[in-house]
C-alpha cells in the first residue's frame, strides 16, 4: 500500500476513535442512563448529548485525547519501519486537525513537544504475522486522569486484610474502585491483571480493555467474579462522576498469569466512561473500521 | 430545581448565599489554570493575571484548541481532576481573590477551609463534556505562557455564556464530595466483610 494511502487509513482510525465513542460502550451508558434518577440520570443524558454531539461534528469527545496506544499486527507485505512512519506522520497531522490535544510533555523540562511525538510517544507495539497483505491495528486513547486512578497491589496487603486468595483480589478491586471515587470520570471501567510480574500484570490489566463490554470471559470463575463484583462495586453509591447514583462501574473485566510463588500482583487499571477504542483492517485494499 | 444565572465578576455576597447542588450557568471571564499554572501562580506574583482572578473563577481544564484567522477558538474543553490542585488552590484564592473554582472530583479539605474563609465556591463540570462545555465558551479573548507550558497547561482566558455546574462545595463548610466519600467507605466496609 502507497504510504500516502496508509497515513490517511491512519489518520481516520484517529479520527473515528476520539470522536465517536465503541457502540458496547455507548449502549451500556445508554442502559445505565434509564435505570437512574435525579442528577445521576440528568449527568448521564448529558454525557449521552455529548457523545452524538462529537460524532456529528467530529470533535474529539473529551478535550483529553490520552495517551496513545497501538497495537500493530503486520502481515509479511507491511514493513515496521514504513508502518512506524506513516504512524508517526499520521499522529502529527491528526493533532494538527484538532482530532487529538498534544500530550506529550518532557518530565524533566516540562516542555511540550507539540505535536504527540517524543521519547516513547506515541506507544507503538508491534507484532509480526504470518497472513498475506494484511494488518490489523487497535488503538486506544486513555484519558489521564483516569490512568492516575490505577493502583497496583502486592499482596498480602495487610492494610486491606487482602490475603493470596480470591477474597483478598476481590478486596483490592473494592478499595481501588473506593479510592478512585469520582476522580475518574466514573462510570468506569476496571481492568484487573492478576499474577504475572510488576509490568506484565499491568499489562494484562490494560490488555482487559480490548475486549468488549458484554463479552463473556471464558474461564466461569473468573466470569463469576466480574459479575460479583461489578454488582457490589455499584452498591458503593459513588455514581456518576461521584455525585452519588446506582452506576460506578459499566464494567469489570480479570485476566491471570502465571505468577513467581514469591509474588502476588493484582493490577487495577481504571478507564473513564470516554473509552475510546477502535479497530481497523487491511486486507488487501479493503479497509475495515470496527 | 431552578438554574441560577451568575455573571463574572461575583461579588462575595452572591456567592456565599450558593448552596451545595445547587445548578448554575456562568456568563463572563474565566482563566483556565491546570497544573504548570497553580504552580506558577503560587510561586510567582503573576501581576498580569490579578484582573482576571479577582472576583473572578478558574477552570481547571486542558482545551483542544484551533488557531483561526481570527484568533484562537476551543474545540474541546472539560474538566480536568482537580485534585492535583489542592497543595496550591487555597493559596491561589487568597492571593488573587478567586471566588469559584471550576473542575472535576471536588478537592480537599484546605480548598474547602479557603471557600468558608474567603467567600468562594467550587463548581464541578462533568467529566468529558467537552464538545457541549467548549460551546459555551463563545470567544477566546486572550493566552498566558502559551509557549512556555504549551496548549494544554497555558492560561487561556476565555468569554463563556450560560456554562453549566453544580456547586458541589460552598462556603459553609459542605461538601457534597465529602458526604459520598464517607457514605461509599462505610458500604465498602460493609461488602468487603461479605466477601
Amino acid at each position: 500500500m502507497e504510504p500516502d494511502k496508509l497515513k490517511e487509513h491512519f489518520i481516520e482510525l484517529i479520527r473515528r476513535t476520539s470522536c465517536e465513542l465503541a457502540p458496547d460502550v455507548q449502549s451500556s451508558l445508554e442502559k445505565a442512563a434509564a435505570s437512574e434518577q435525579g442528577r445521576a440520570r440528568s449527568t448521564l443524558d448529558l454525557i449521552l448529548d455529548n457523545v452524538r454531539e462529537a460524532k456529528e461534528k467530529s470533535i474529539p469527545i473529551c478535550q483529553d485525547t490520552g495517551s496513545i496506544l497501538f497495537n500493530v499486527e503486520h502481515g509479511p507485505d507491511f514493513e515496521p519501519k514504513l508502518l512506524q512512519t506513516a504512524i508517526f506522520k499520521a499522529v502529527v497531522q491528526a493533532t494538527q486537525a484538532s482530532y487529538l490535544r498534544p500530550n506529550a510533555v518532557h518530565p524533566i523540562t516540562g516542555k511540550n513537544s507539540g505535536d504527540n511525538t517524543g521519547i516513547g510517544a506515541p506507544n507503538v507495539h508491534f507484532k509480526p504475522i504470518e497472513k498475506e497483505k494484511h494488518l490489523s491495528v487497535r488503538l486506544m486513547l486513555k484519558g489521564g486522569g483516569s490512568e492516575n486512578c490505577g493502583a497496583q497491589y502486592t499482596l498480602p496487603d495487610q492494610s486491606i486484610q487482602a490475603a493470596r486468595d480470591v477474597t483478598g483480589i476481590k478486596r483490592c478491586i473494592l478499595d481501588a474502585v473506593l479510592r478512585a471515587q469520582g476522580f475518574g470520570c466514573a462510570p468506569g471501567i476496571i481492568g484487573v491483571g492478576i499474577g504475572g510480574d510488576r509490568v506484565t500484570s499491568l499489562q494484562e490489566s490494560k490488555e482487559q480493555f480490548y475486549r468488549r463490554l458484554d463479552d463473556e470471559n471464558p474461564d466461569p470463575v473468573l466470569l463469576e467474579i466480574e459479575h460479583e463484583m461489578l454488582a457490589k462495586l455499584n452498591q458503593l453509591g459513588i455514581g456518576p462522576m461521584g455525585f452519588g447514583g446506582a452506576t460506578t462501574c459499566l464494567g469489570v473485566k480479570l485476566g491471570v498469569r502465571h505468577r513467581h510463588p514469591a509474588s502476588f500482583f493484582v493490577s487495577v487499571s481504571y478507564t473513564c466512561w470516554a473509552y475510546r477504542r477502535r479497530r481497523m483492517e487491511i486486507d488487501g485494499d479493503q479497509v475495515k473500521y470496527s | 430545581m431552578t438554574i441560577r444565572n451568575i455573571r463574572l465578576p461575583v461579588s462575595e455576597e452572591t456567592i456565599r448565599e450558593l448552596r451545595i447542588g445547587d445548578e448554575l450557568k456562568l456568563t463572563g471571564t474565566i482563566v483556565t489554570a491546570r497544573d504548570m499554572a497553580h504552580k506558577y501562580l503560587v510561586e510567582c506574583d503573576a501581576e498580569e493575571m490579578r484582573p482576571f482572578l479577582k472576583d473572578g473563577m478558574v477552570y481547571h481544564c486542558g482545551p483542544i484548541v484551533k488557531k483561526q484567522a481570527d484568533g484562537w477558538s476551543f474545540v474541546a474543553a472539560g474538566p480536568t481532576t482537580s485534585k492535583r490542585e489542592e497543595p496550591y488552590e487555597a493559596k491561589v484564592m487568597q492571593k488573587y481573590g478567586v471566588r469559584g473554582v471550576i473542575g472535576k472530583g471536588g478537592m480537599g479539605k484546605t480548598t474547602l477551609e479557603a471557600c468558608k474563609r474567603i467567600g468562594a465556591v467550587y463548581l464541578h463540570a462533568i467529566g468529558g463534556l467537552a464538545v457541549l462545555l467548549a460551546q459555551s465558551v463563545k470567544r477566546v479573548s486572550g493566552v498566558y505562557k502559551l509557549d512556555e507550558f504549551g496548549a494544554p497547561e497555558a492560561m487561556w482566558i476565555i468569554e463563556v455564556e450560560d456554562f453549566p455546574v453544580v456547586v458541589t462545595m460552598d462556603s459553609t463548610g459542605q461538601s457534597l464530595h465529602e458526604t459520598v466519600l464517607n457514605n461509599s467507605t462505610d458500604m465498602a466496609r460493609k461488602l468487603a466483610e461479605s466477601l
